[in-house]
């Protein structure tokens, strides 16, 4: 589903190097678990997937589904199947969350050569993933995401994920700022989409996420690499050792 | 002291001085009422002319340059042009409870049923019959010497005087309708005066609209008191030829216990500058004074407020002005709150935000503060750039396109100013205009990309 291959990445306009040489791979059917400490480049990687003009890629290439992603825009993407929640959602005053869904779901299907949503069908999508995610009516007739808990901010990244239907979703460190009520919800929201069509990429500092979503595969990222990969208890390992042997090791 | 022989200067006059003052002795037997204020505020005009770049409160707008020659003032339409007027499209067509439609300046009709409460007499009539409230025009001192105001006084012909009687809740808003037309570039000045007793709620639209590409000299003055514990809602539509050169001034003053609120929304007009002069005479009071300007091609709008706090406590005011520039227009802000000594806790917040779209896109932000009291909050703010990278990438990530996510923040950016109108139909039928700004800007940059 996704591949990653020996992916260099610096800042634009900067000689800072963030990505060196990072080679990652997601089946189909996958979640996949990202781990690593502080300025591992864990956000990063997910920023340059989606498409941020912030980076600038050196070398390596990013496939989705074999073609390669990094010249195409951010919406040219999404429109591929992938989605990011962001660790840190956006707030748009003036403009009704109800607005940008429409926006986001019809520019998607116009960009797949697909005919546009009817309203009613629309409303009936939107409302049938609301009540999935326990998503009150109030907050969706509100601006997008302007006075949003952090929590609810998550909530709502979810629902867009369940209404955009991507093949191909990455959660930044989605957990962080979330009480355990939270991140129940969003677990639940990955999990009901969990299936052998869909894959993730989970990005977290900490190990509490997955006991919620189980993992696949856990990879330990440190200074713009992978460094380990193994399995779901190696998410364990890492809550109870830290993160220095790989820091050092790298 | 010796006394000291006074220079006799004798100023270089531009065609449009000349012009104006030459009018003035003419016209004045045929204008109307209220000749002394008339004559000492042409006298204000005639000492200082049209005010350019040197006159420190018109520093970035030169109406001196921008007003060459003075346009004739407008007489009254016959019915054929009032017909033709009034059914060009208006965007605000139906909102008001009641609706007046002036047609040049000049009351041409009334329609719908006058809310209970509510007295309006054109101010034609009342110049010329009397009218009680008449002494109320230009009673705010803050106003005084401001040339724009000065020459509406001047040349007033007509306009509405409206009062709503105490403890009086107004259904629905009273609607104003100026339409400018006519086959030459003409002047007006429609002056309104709304007295708003105690205890009362209102709202008041204004919405000046004139097609094609004249160059019309608009100049209106609406003139608001509002008395203790009134609720006062005003919204106004600027929607000038593209030629015109568009003055408007808003006065405002507030007894106690007040809530104001105006949104000022401009989309066309060559040169246009909105002026608003609040005064908190009672103390307690709250303002929040919008504006919402979205600008392309040459064109030049200054938003120019100036709020004084005067009473304890020194009350609320909030001023959030949002300016979208696109191609190589100008945009201006100039905003003052003044503080009086004994008007303490006062809490006034102060804040212009312009997005420039384009390379030769310019504002000009003044804010200042003049604070005489020590037991105050009073900040301003003054912001301008590009629209926000890390906002158009999280559109862009969901699937929207480049330019439908430039266009879902400028209707956000702006939206944000005009969002605090109450009334939901016209705070809808205001979003969609900017959305039409919005689809013209796509069209633009489409043909652009075409070439």
């Amino acid at each position: 589903m996704l591949e990653i291959r020996n992916l260099h990445v610096k800042i634009a306009d900067e000689d800072k190097v963030i990505l060196n040489g990072l080679n990652l791979k997601v089946h189909k059917g996958e979640i996949a678990a990202i781990m690593g400490p502080n300025g591992s480049g864990k956000s990063t990687l997910s920023y340059v997937i989606a498409g941020k003009s912030d980076y600038e890629v050196t070398d390596g290439e990013v496939l989705l589904d074999g073609v390669d992603i990094l010249e195409m825009a951010p919406d040219a993407r999404a429109a591929a199947g992938l989605f990011l929640a962001f660790q840190y959602p956006m707030e748009i005053p003036g403009v009704a969350t109800m607005t940008f869904l429409k926006a986001a779901m019809n520019s998607q299907r116009k960009q797949r050569g697909e005919a546009e949503l009817t309203t009613p069908d629309f409303i009936k999508r939107v409302n049938k993933a609301a009540d999935l995610l326990g998503i009150p009516k109030d907050m969706l007739r509100r601006p997008l995401n302007v006075g949003f808990s952090g929590g609810e901010k998550k909530r709502m990244e979810i629902l867009q994920m369940t209404l955009l239907e991507p093949k191909m979703s990455i959660m930044d460190e989605t957990d962080s700022g979330l009480d355990i009520d939270a991140l129940k919800i969003v677990a639940e929201g990955v999990n009901a989409r969990r299936d052998p069509e869909h894959a993730f990429l989970v990005i977290t500092h900490y190990q509490r996420l997955l006991d919620y979503i189980k993992p696949d595969t856990v990879h330990v990222m440190s200074r713009g690499q992978i460094v380990k990969t193994g399995g779901a208890e190696l998410a364990l390992e890492l809550e109870a050792n830290g993160y220095r042997d790989y820091q050092s090791a790298a | 002291m010796s006394a000291q022989r006074t220079a006799t200067v004798t100023p270089i006059r531009s065609s449009a001085e000349s012009a104006l003052i030459d009018r003035f002795p003419a016209l004045k037997a045929s204008l109307p009422g209220l000749s002394r204020a008339r004559e000492d505020a042409f006298a204000t005009f005639a000492a200082t002319g049209l005010p350019t770049r040197r006159n420190e409160a018109w520093k970035y707008t030169d109406l001196r340059a921008a007003m060459r020659e003075a346009a004739p003032l407008a007489m009254k339409p016959n019915d054929a042009e009032i017909s033709v007027a009034l059914n060009a499209h208006s965007p605000l067509a139906g909102q008001g409870a009641v609706t007046l439609s002036f047609v040049n300046g000049y009351h041409v009709a009334t329609e719908g049923e006058l809310p209970a409460g509510v007295s309006i007499t054109p101010l034609a009539e009342a110049l010329t019959a009397g009218h009680p409230l008449l002494a109320m025009i230009g009673s705010l001192k803050l106003a005084h010497g401001d040339l724009a105001l000065s020459l509406n006084t001047a040349f007033m012909t007509d306009g509405a005087i409206i009062h709503v009687a105490r403890n009086a809740a107004v259904d629905g808003p009273i609607a104003l309708r100026f339409v400018t037309s006519g086959p030459g570039a003409i002047a007006t000045a429609a002056r309104v005066l709304m007295v708003v007793e105690a205890g009362s709620r209102v709202a008041l639209i204004e919405s000046h609209e004139a097609q094609g590409e004249l160059a019309h000299q608009t100049n209106t003055a609406v003139e608001i008191i509002a008395g203790d514990k009134s609720v006062v809602q005003h919204v106004r539509l600027g929607l000038n030829s593209t030629g015109a050169v568009a003055l408007s001034t808003l006065t405002a003053d507030l007894g106690a216990g007040v809530s104001l609120t105006s949104v000022n929304v401009a989309l066309t007009g060559s040169v246009t500058r909105h002026q608003v002069f609040a005064r908190f005479s009672g103390g307690d009071s709250r303002a929040q004074i919008n504006g919402a300007t979205l600008l392309s091609g040459s064109q030049h709008a200054d938003s120019t407020l100036v709020v004084e706090h005067a009473a304890e406590p020194g009350g609320e005011s909030r001023e959030l002005f949002r300016t979208i520039i696109d191609d190589e227009a100008a945009g201006v802000f100039q905003g003052k709150i003044i503080v009086q000594p004994h008007a303490q806790k006062t809490d006034g917040r102060m804040a212009s935000n312009a997005v420039l779209l384009s390379e030769g896109a310019a504002m000009y932000n003044k804010p200042e503060l003049e604070i005489f009291a020590d037991d105050v909050a009073c900040a301003h703010g003054a912001t301008c750039g590009a629209l926000d990278d890390e906002l158009l990438f999280y559109l862009m990530s969901r699937g929207i396109s480049k330019a439908e996510a430039e266009a879902l923040m400028i209707e956000s950016f702006v939206g944000a100013s005009i969002d605090f109108i109450d009334h939901e139909p016209i705070r809808d039928i205001l979003h969609g205009l900017v959305r039409d700004w919005l689809t013209a800007r796509a069209e633009r940059l489409n043909a652009g990309a075409g070439m």
